[in-house]
């Protein structure tokens, strides 16, 4: 009898179930034009650094002296050709390559490190957080394009210690986010309840602790991904990110600045990319906030 | 109070330390030998140890530290090897050109921020707070140093308005307060008022909003007070916490102005930070960046201490 009842119970169960807290949010969330936009602007630029070598019309390498600095509009070259003769297209094409990825890399490297250090702070408590967390106040004690450029400044020139200065600087502001929401949650009843019934401790930072700091964190990451983006496309235009020949926005800019008085559309081209991925990362993120109920 | 700001002191103390940490850690992360921009590339391994010894590189970390420390709290950064001038010098006169851009920058960004952020909280939701929130959040994505390049296009390569680069005529970095130095701060200082002017935007239209739609508000509506009346409270309210974003604003631009004193080389801290790095100077690179991050932490405590004068609420929380 019992088994003949049950499979009509679980239908209507799962009838009835409200939907989960992530398909919810994707629903407000679809519901916001600007947001959905940003996110497709964005997809499209991932697409675009994916497939740069089937879409780009030219070699991004390959120069002709003969040709420099022709303007946008130039037969052939439809945005032109830069100080030595390479397509600027082919070349802001491929520049979403590394440009996105130094400007995505550190934000998540961050997130994964400062998360932990937060986390742990924040559940261990005690003197490992007063350690961990009064080293993030002195990293955090810097503002933080000063920080990065002192950092890659005195490492040197290059992608990864571009990547390194950067995810140092964006660990302090996320390891506190997480610090905090940790301790606020570890003395929940529930969580209490679960260690008194003999979960382990890990058990609890995972379903308990990372299920309420990965929300806000997330979010908070997402955008910090526009600043990160601005910076590192920077560090680049400073001299102190990726290196010529790469093509890369900031440091097409900065190559480009010589001809700022002969050919200024081209000289703005790199910049309207970082702009425009940064401008998107802080719409959705804006979308993704007010979709999730989260205050700024 | 007095507990207060004490008690922030003393908490400021470790951080200081800890920044003077980081500044020195610096020298010694950097690849390769500390004294690569002194000695030639072939120097005798025996002028090598000389020098070493000279610089205080052959003691251990913790002994140089200290000593390093100890010189830099007398007011003494080192020698530039760039220039051979007293580091303290170089930073000093730097940070007073950066010092009076960050500011002007600041209050252009603080007036015109408030004021995106005051119209856009108070007719919420409507096509007024559209466009305002629009240009905030275009303050903070767009690349400044794109911007700055931008602006001197069009106001110096177009228009040949405003001069494109420098403090002065002339490329003099002696300030005057007359038109011909005033000219040249305009653009840099614009440029650099975006990211202040999204950012307090973005913060004043929160608040406002959030103050319009408490109880208090309603009240006094109810009561017949005026729509200046209004003004007023919500202005009174939003005030602490707009002024404290304004000040660490203030810090930040302080410590991130090398990329808009790239652009316009402007003699302040950051084209010497640019200098610093690309002649590996390294005693001016320290000296620099320990004179901006100890600026920073000083002004997040005057913030602090300030923010809790007006609104004592803040400390017991």
């Amino acid at each position: 009898m019992v088994q003949a009842v049950a499979p009509a119970m679980i239908d209507d169960a799962t009838i009835e179930r409200s939907p989960g807290y992530w398909s919810t949010v994707w629903r407000r969330f679809r519901r916001d034009p600007v947001a959905m936009i940003a996110l497709g602007v964005i997809v499209l630029l991932i697409l675009i650094a994916i497939l740069a070598p089937y879409i780009a019309p030219h070699d991004p390498f390959r120069g002709a002296t003969l040709r420099r600095l022709r303007p946008p509009g130039t037969p052939g070259y439809l945005l032109g050709t830069d100080e030595l003769g390479r397509d600027m297209l082919s070349r802001l094409i491929y520049g979403a390559r590394l440009s996105l990825f130094m400007g995505v890399t550190p934000v998540f490297l961050a997130l994964f490190i400062g998360s932990a250090i937060g986390v742990t702070a924040g559940y261990v408590g005690g003197i490992v957080n007063t350690l961990l967390m009064r080293t993030i106040d002195i990293i955090f004690a810097f503002p933080s394009v000063l920080l990065a450029i002192a950092l890659s400044g005195a490492m040197g020139a290059g992608i990864v210690n571009g990547l390194i200065s950067l995810t140092i600087v964006f660990i302090p502001p996320i390891a506190r986010i997480a610090e905090s929401v940790t301790t606020s949650v570890r003395s929940l009843d529930y969580v209490e309840a679960a260690r008194a019934s003999g979960a382990g401790a890990l058990s609890i930072v995972r379903k308990h602790v990372l299920g309420n700091v990965l929300g806000p964190i997330f979010v908070y990451a997402m955008s910090l991904i526009a600043v990160s983006m601005i910076l590192a496309s920077g560090l680049s235009f400073l001299g102190l990110g990726v290196r010529p020949p790469e093509p890369e926005w900031g440091l097409m800019l900065n190559t480009l600045r010589t001809a700022l008085y002969t050919q200024p559309m081209l000289c703005a081209l790199p910049g309207i990319m970082i702009f425009i991925t940064s401008i998107s990362f802080n719409l959705l993120t804006d979308g993704l906030r007010s979709a999730m109920d989260i205050k700024a | 109070m007095l507990t207060y700001i004490a008690k922030r002191v003393i908490y400021t103390l470790p951080i200081m330390l800890g920044v003077a940490i980081v500044c020195f850690l610096l020298v010694h992360i950097a690849p390769g030998d500390p004294l690569v921009s002194v000695l030639p590339p072939d120097a005798s391994e025996q002028l090598r140890q000389q020098m070493m010894a000279l610089y205080g590189f052959d003691r251990p970390y913790a002994e140089q530290f200290l000593k390093w420390l100890g010189r830099a709290l007398g007011g003494d950064l080192g020698t530039s090897i760039r220039t051979n001038r007293p580091v303290v010098a170089e930073v000093g006169k730097a940070v007073s050109n950066t010092l009076m851009l960050a500011a002007l920058a600041t209050v252009i960004g603080f007036v015109l921020g408030s004021l995106f952020g005051f119209v856009a909280g108070s007719f919420r939701d409507t096509w007024i707070d559209k466009v305002a929130s629009a240009i905030s959040v275009t303050g903070v994505s767009v690349p400044h140093y794109w911007l700055g390049m931008v602006l001197v296009i069009i106001f110096s390569a177009q228009l040949g308005w405003l001069p494109p680069t420098g403090a002065g005529p002339g490329g003099s970095d002696n300030w005057v307060w007359d038109w011909a130095h005033i000219r040249h701060m305009i653009l840099p200082a614009v440029t650099m008022s975006v990211i202040p002017m999204g950012i307090i935007a973005r913060t004043v239209r929160a608040l406002v909003a959030e103050i319009l739609s408490q109880e208090f508000i309603a009240g006094l509506k109810a009561k017949g007070m005026s729509a200046f009346g209004i003004f007023r409270h919500v202005v009174k309210n939003a005030a602490p916490t707009a002024l404290a974003v304004m000040g660490i604003q203030l810090g930040y631009l302080l410590g991130g102005s090398i990329l808009i004193e790239t652009v316009f080389s402007w003699p302040g801290t950051g084209l010497l930070l640019n200098d610093a790095i690309f002649q590996r100077d390294l005693p001016l690179l320290q000296g620099t960046i320990l004179v901006l991050a100890c600026f920073f932490v000083v002004l997040n405590l005057i913030v602090d201490v300030v923010q809790t004068a007006i609104d004592p609420r803040i400390a017991r929380s």
